[in-house]
């Protein structure tokens, strides 16, 4: 190949890469390098050739084939300019606690007012669209969920693991840190050590129902969700709407509002219809049974509300729990007086909840920090 | 590719189809390329799919393609370095401390002396990391480090350095580096993500189920004592299984299974009755068996008898 020739290449190359970028695949540099290399090897003659090179250099997660697939054919294929663009999910904008929301009047404020019931005028169906009162609280409410991220570094469901840490005359002999004191002692182990097994915190995985029903409370508990994850490892986000949206890598950033602003491009089915039986069961099929579920503490925060048949929930739910070491279950529903679970699919999904608790306000919310640190 | 060479000299994509193909593997254009990269670009492979895809496979036809030993690392939770990388023999050397007093030997040498003796490579445990790093008549040995997603991500950390230099350091004896690098495989279920770091160093491929002509391609290379027409009709079935939304599909693994026990139980054509008795070969979790029995087995005959 001429010295222009390969330059062409490159060109191309990078252009590529470039367009992959663009659709929201993170290429780092060395791929990029990887990726010519590997023309190099398997040369530009076949175009599966040239596919194949670009998928094991530059796609690391099987939810990015499909935008690569496009924007191969865009690039190398020329197809009409303008489909990968046309790939971006249509995005729906999550309305963050801002302050302005606070000049709107409430629409419901002589009943909120009046008894000071703020959960059940919040909740009522007919509020779901005057749920901007709750914006009233939420600069102090936001104040105190910063503080609970500190009780959720602090404590923490344990278990036992595998790995070994040095204990105190108890336990196994550590014979590697007797020898090591030996050699010190002429080789005469007078220091005997011991070693235990240590205790690592358990998984917890979030599932917040983000539908239409759930939305004057999705805006709150997603900041428990993130204040959840800071500092901690191990803890998984998922929303939970028409479809199962995984957000454990957008509010892994320490930044709330750039989490929340993060999270609201990823969910796109936010404020939707109900199908949490189905959620479940793509979460259980993806993620939970084959691994993240296993001994780990499940939060779903739901209301319960299930358009779908109550078996799937029931069968989903199952099959949660026998992996899972405790599922939770957080309703905002559950503070409001007379408040019985007879919504089909919380009724379906209660044998398998191993503890049910209310989730309508920051208290609940403490107390829930309190369930998950056992 | 016959004779003590290393795999690596390999020349096009079709080459590493019909090595692997006479390894009894046979692999898809996708798979192919990635391995023939990763046999070029001396790159660790990282596979990712569906348990019962074929993923540890790739790795032990490369170790018999190769010649080379296939040194395999099943992670696990609270896997660490003793157990990865390398360990002292403590019984030994305690037993070996004892040796030299009984002897008298002792008296007579310095401490630093017995001590030095101590930290020598005949007390040094090899564990599969380490021994990846060794090779036998200049055939890279191939390194699988089996289910990755099952260790703890600090478990990664190890994993990052040994890949990119191919050489680990043991303080009281210096640095061991490969000579021939091995090849290495790496695999996930993919259960957690694998860090964006071990990723990057990777090629990577994701392992997916095979069409149907290719099963029965499979299946008459594994289970050759599989007649033609079953393996056919469990090829079907087995792809049509996968389309039903299962908890868990049909891997490979389980249509090699469930063709074997056909024929065991003296099975020719596939009916409901045959479905019934071998289903536990097939599918695992008694819900997905519910599902299949309220379609009905005679559904799936059905389809067969269509096809």
């Amino acid at each position: 190949m001429s010295a222009a020739g390969g330059q062409t290449l490159d060109r191309h190359l990078v252009g590529f890469v470039d367009v992959l970028r663009r659709s929201g695949i993170a290429v780092p540099l060395g791929s990029t390098l990887d990726f010519g290399r590997a023309l190099a090897e398997v040369g530009t003659g076949t175009r599966s050739g040239v596919y194949w090179a670009g998928r094991a250099t530059l796609v690391w997660r099987p939810e990015d084939v499909a935008t690569y697939d496009e924007a191969f054919e865009h690039h190398w294929m020329g197809a009409a300019s303008g489909s990968v663009t046309a790939a971006e999910q249509p995005t729906i904008t999550l309305l963050l606690d801002v302050p302005e929301d606070a000049d709107v009047p409430p629409v419901d404020d002589g009943a909120s007012d009046a008894d000071g019931d703020h959960i059940s005028v919040r909740w009522s169906r007919t509020e779901v669209l005057a749920s901007r009162d709750f914006a009233d609280c939420t600069e102090e409410e936001l104040a105190e969920l910063h503080d609970l991220m500190r009780g959720l570094r602090l404590f923490g469901a344990t278990r036992r693991c595998r790995r070994l840490r040095p204990a105190v005359h108890r336990g196994r002999p550590d014979l590697r840190r007797t020898v090591r004191a030996a050699l010190r002692t002429g080789g005469e182990p007078i220091h005997r050590a011991f070693s235990e097994p240590g205790v690592r915190p358990r998984r917890l995985v979030l599932l917040l129902d983000v539908s239409g029903s759930m939305e004057p409370y999705a805006r709150a508990l997603i900041r428990f969700l993130h204040a959840a994850m800071v500092g901690r490892r191990d803890v998984e986000a998922f929303a939970l709407g028409t479809r199962l949206t995984r957000l454990t890598r957008e509010l892994s950033t320490r930044d709330p509002d750039a989490a929340l602003a993060r999270a609201a491009v990823a969910v796109t089915d936010w404020s939707g219809g109900t199908r949490l039986g189905d959620g479940l069961r793509s979460f259980n099929d993806n993620w939970g049974v084959p691994g993240m579920a296993r001994g780990a503490t499940v939060v779903i925060l739901s209301d319960g509300w299930d358009r779908g048949e109550p078996s799937v929930m029931e069968e989903q739910m199952g099959r949660l729990h026998r992996v899972a070491h405790q599922v939770v279950w957080v309703n905002p529903l559950k503070a409001s007086p007379g408040y019985a679970p007879i919504a089909r699919g919380m009724a379906a999904a209660l044998p398998h909840v191993d503890r049910f608790v209310e989730g309508h306000s920051l208290d609940s919310l403490r107390s829930l920090a309190q369930v998950l640190a056992d | 590719m016959a004779g003590p060479t290393d795999i690596r000299g390999v020349d096009s994509v079709d080459g590493v189809v019909s090595a692997l193909a006479a390894q009894d593997y046979l692999a898809d254009e996708g798979l192919a390329t990635a391995v023939f990269l990763a046999l070029r670009l001396r790159r660790p492979l990282l596979l990712e799919g569906e348990a019962g895809v074929g993923k540890t496979e790739v790795a032990k036809a490369l170790a018999t393609w190769s010649g080379g030993e296939l040194i395999r690392l099943q992670c696990y939770e609270g896997l660490d370095a003793s157990q990865a990388v390398y360990e002292w023999d403590y019984s030994r050397q305690l037993l070996h401390l004892r040796a030299v007093e009984a002897a008298g030997v002792a008296s007579g040498t310095e401490v630093s002396e017995i001590t030095d003796e101590l930290y020598a490579e005949r007390f040094l445990v090899r564990r599969p990391l380490l021994r990846s790093l060794s090779s036998v008549d200049g055939l890279p040995p191939v390194l699988l480090i089996d289910e990755v997603d099952r260790a703890d991500d600090e478990f990664e950390a190890f994993l990052l350095e040994i890949l990119s230099d191919y050489a680990i350091t043991v303080p009281e004896l210096g640095t061991f580096r490969a000579e021939v690098p091995p090849i290495v495989v790496i695999t996930s279920n993919r259960t957690r993500d694998v860090h964006d770091a071990l990723k990057r160093r990777c090629l990577y491929h994701w392992v997916q189920h095979p069409d149907v002509e290719r099963e029965v391609e499979i299946l008459r290379v594994r289970a050759p004592h599989v007649p033609a027409a079953l393996a056919r009709d469990v090829a079907v079935v087995a792809a049509e299984l996968r389309d039903m939304g299962l908890y868990k599909p049909p891997g490979v693994a389980e249509t090699l299974d469930w063709a074997e026990a056909l024929v065991l139980v003296g099975v020719d054509d596939l009916d409901a009755a045959a479905f019934e008795m071998t289903i536990g070969a097939l599918l695992k979790y008694r819900e997905d068996q519910d599902r299949l029995r309220s379609r009905g087995f005679g559904d799936l005959v059905g389809l067969l008898r269509g096809a």
